[in-house]
């Protein structure tokens, strides 16, 4: 069985298909994007894996084990950890103090949760910014501060949600390091992304989403030459 | 880290007074202070630390109450037991009410405290076969002396302060700040919400219900107007919390001094000042002003909160730096 897989997940907002029967599998230890046109489903898809919203249908599987049913906070610590695309610093406290509230789910003495938070903070190239409180944070270092913690909570899959969104390119660079960096520490990633510069030099295999349906799934240089995502993407003039 | 000395020169005062203080309607006032340092440090901790706004602290304040008055004429046991026994008992309801409140966001949830203190006080008052209704219950005061409740309130302040105190530096503490900056973003770091949004609420209504019965025994009677009430006790508690500084260890503490005493200020014509100033001038209409006054003590406490909001949002221990460069500065152009 496959590290992680989502099986036909179905979820309604009232009459409304905002994911309608999505299928894919992640296999350990690599990158997948998840890519389509704004309102096709993609944040959904991760609000549903995260258990944030409940699934209408469908099951989701991950390391063997039925996720589709847990809460939130149970989903994180069988290890899935997740940024949010609207960053939800925890505003009032510092830097430090955010990561080492993430820390303690797997760090119990305090010394201990803190020894993390540092490593983790200086791992995310956050070290100048610890003693910082979060809501004075530039963007960029927000969504980075976001990826910290959810790394301190040691997780095994973790969902990016437009991470590098509202970056200037030289903190795009940055990003698609430290992305990369996770992904060489032996964390699987399942990432959403508008940028394609990102998407395209960091993903293993895409997973395109229009509609709340998969229009298109394999590598990524498949994936944007497919003719579905095109459409998607431009509209009917652009058919390939 | 040097530890800081404050809060020992500060115990020290406390504890030596009483004996200074020999004046036994000042001493009844630092009682109140000190029982409204336990109430406030408790709807600091569920409140100013864990975000969830608690509208009805008489709740648990009156359960502690009653449960102290109604171990003394009920079952004849001394009402001191209601100590332990009322903080207790005040999480018995607080456990069952955060299991199906804490389903409810924010200012929903405020409501539904202000509903569980209205529902206590309604049934303390209709229940007469138990709690005498609106007659309330008298219970025999053990010492004559006020030295002894001095020290027992004392007693309890401290372990309010120092239950705050542990617990906002461990584990919960920062799991605690985490659910009230953002409760969304600590479920997806793995906190489980509710359980430690009971977790607070809990320790709250312990510390809450001590105080109650320590009222009950330091008065010696109680009846469900005055426990359950929502202007003295409960937006007292939340006034307490918001002038000392939300989510401050000593926040309550000073909150605890000023609302006593602005209370105490305004009951009483500025400790009598008003009335010696009607005597000796003879003017007639001082007694109007005086009973004016004296009734404007809730006015006063709305005047106070505006004043805090608007120029000292995080309370006077939390906004003390603002407060410090505010008096330099305003002493530089003197000099």
């Amino acid at each position: 069985m496959a590290f992680f897989e989502v099986q036909g997940i179905v979820k309604f907002f009232g009459g409304l298909a905002a994911v309608n029967g999505v299928s894919f599998e992640v296999k350990e230890g690599e990158i997948c994007g998840l890519i389509g046109p704004n309102g096709s489903g993609k944040t959904t898809i991760f609000n549903l894996i995260n258990g944030y919203f409940p699934l209408t249908k469908g099951e989701i599987q991950f390391q063997d084990e039925k996720i589709s049913e847990l809460k939130t906070h149970q989903i994180c610590q069988r290890g899935v950890g997740r940024t949010f695309q609207v960053v939800k610093p925890l505003k009032r406290m510092t830097v430090l103090d955010n990561v080492i509230a993430s820390a303690f789910l797997r760090h119990h003495p305090r010394s201990d949760a803190i020894k993390l938070a540092e490593e983790t903070i200086e791992f995310c190239g956050l070290t100048h910014y610890k003693d910082k409180i979060a809501k004075s944070l530039p963007i960029a270092s927000r969504k980075r501060l976001e990826i910290t913690r959810a790394l301190a909570t040691q997780p095994k899959l973790i969902l990016l949600d437009e991470t590098a969104a509202g970056l200037n390119p030289h903190e795009l660079e940055e990003a698609i390091t430290l992305i990369k960096k996770i992904r060489d520490s032996g964390i699987t990633i399942i990432i959403v992304e508008h940028i394609m510069k990102v998407i395209m030099t960091i993903s293993d295999h895409i997973v395109a989403i229009n509609h709340g349906m998969v229009i298109a799934k394999g590598t990524p240089a498949g994936v944007v030459s497919n003719p579905e995502v095109i459409k998607a993407y431009f509209g009917e003039d652009y058919r390939a | 880290m040097k530890r800081p000395s404050g809060p020992f020169l500060l115990l020290g005062l406390l504890l030596i007074l009483p004996l200074m203080l020999r004046d036994a309607y000042y001493q009844h006032l630092m009682i109140l202070v000190l029982m409204w340092v336990a109430i406030g440090s408790g709807w600091n901790l569920i409140s100013g630390y864990t975000g969830q706004v608690l509208f009805g602290a008489a709740a648990f304040f009156g359960f502690g109450a009653y449960t102290a008055a109604l171990l003394s004429s009920k079952l004849g046991v001394s009402a001191w037991w209601g100590l332990p026994l009322g903080g207790i008992l005040s999480v018995a309801i607080a456990f069952p009410f955060g299991w199906i409140c804490f389903r409810l966001r924010g200012p929903y949830f405020a409501l539904a405290t202000l509903a569980l203190n209205e529902i206590f006080r309604h049934v303390a008052t209709i229940w007469e076969s138990l709690t005498d209704g609106m007659i309330g219950i008298l219970v025999m005061q053990t010492f004559i002396s006020k030295l002894p409740y001095y020290y027992v309130a004392l007693a309890i302040a401290i372990l309010s302060i120092v239950t705050v105190d542990v617990v906002m530096r461990s584990r919960w503490g920062y799991y605690f700040v985490s659910i009230r900056e953002d409760q969304d973003a600590a479920e997806s770091m793995g906190i489980d919400t509710l359980y430690y949004k009971m977790l607070s609420l809990c320790i709250s209504a312990f510390l809450i219900g001590i105080a109650g019965a320590l009222y009950t025994n330091y008065m010696g009677f109680i009846d469900p107007k005055v426990v359950f009430s929502l202007h003295e006790i409960s937006i007292m508690a939340i006034l307490v919390g918001i002038v000392g500084g939300v989510g401050t260890i000593y926040g309550p503490l000073v909150g605890a001094f000023i609302m006593v005493a602005v209370q105490e200020i305004f009951r009483t014509g500025g400790f009598g000042i008003l009335h010696f100033i009607g005597q000796s001038t003879g003017w007639p209409f001082m007694s109007g002003v005086i009973k004016y006054v004296s009734e404007a003590h809730v006015l006063s406490f709305g005047i106070l909160v505006i004043v805090v909001i608007l120029f000292l949002p995080n309370g006077i221990v939390g906004d003390w730096s603002l407060i410090r460069k505010f008096l330099i500065k305003s002493k530089k152009p003197a000099v």
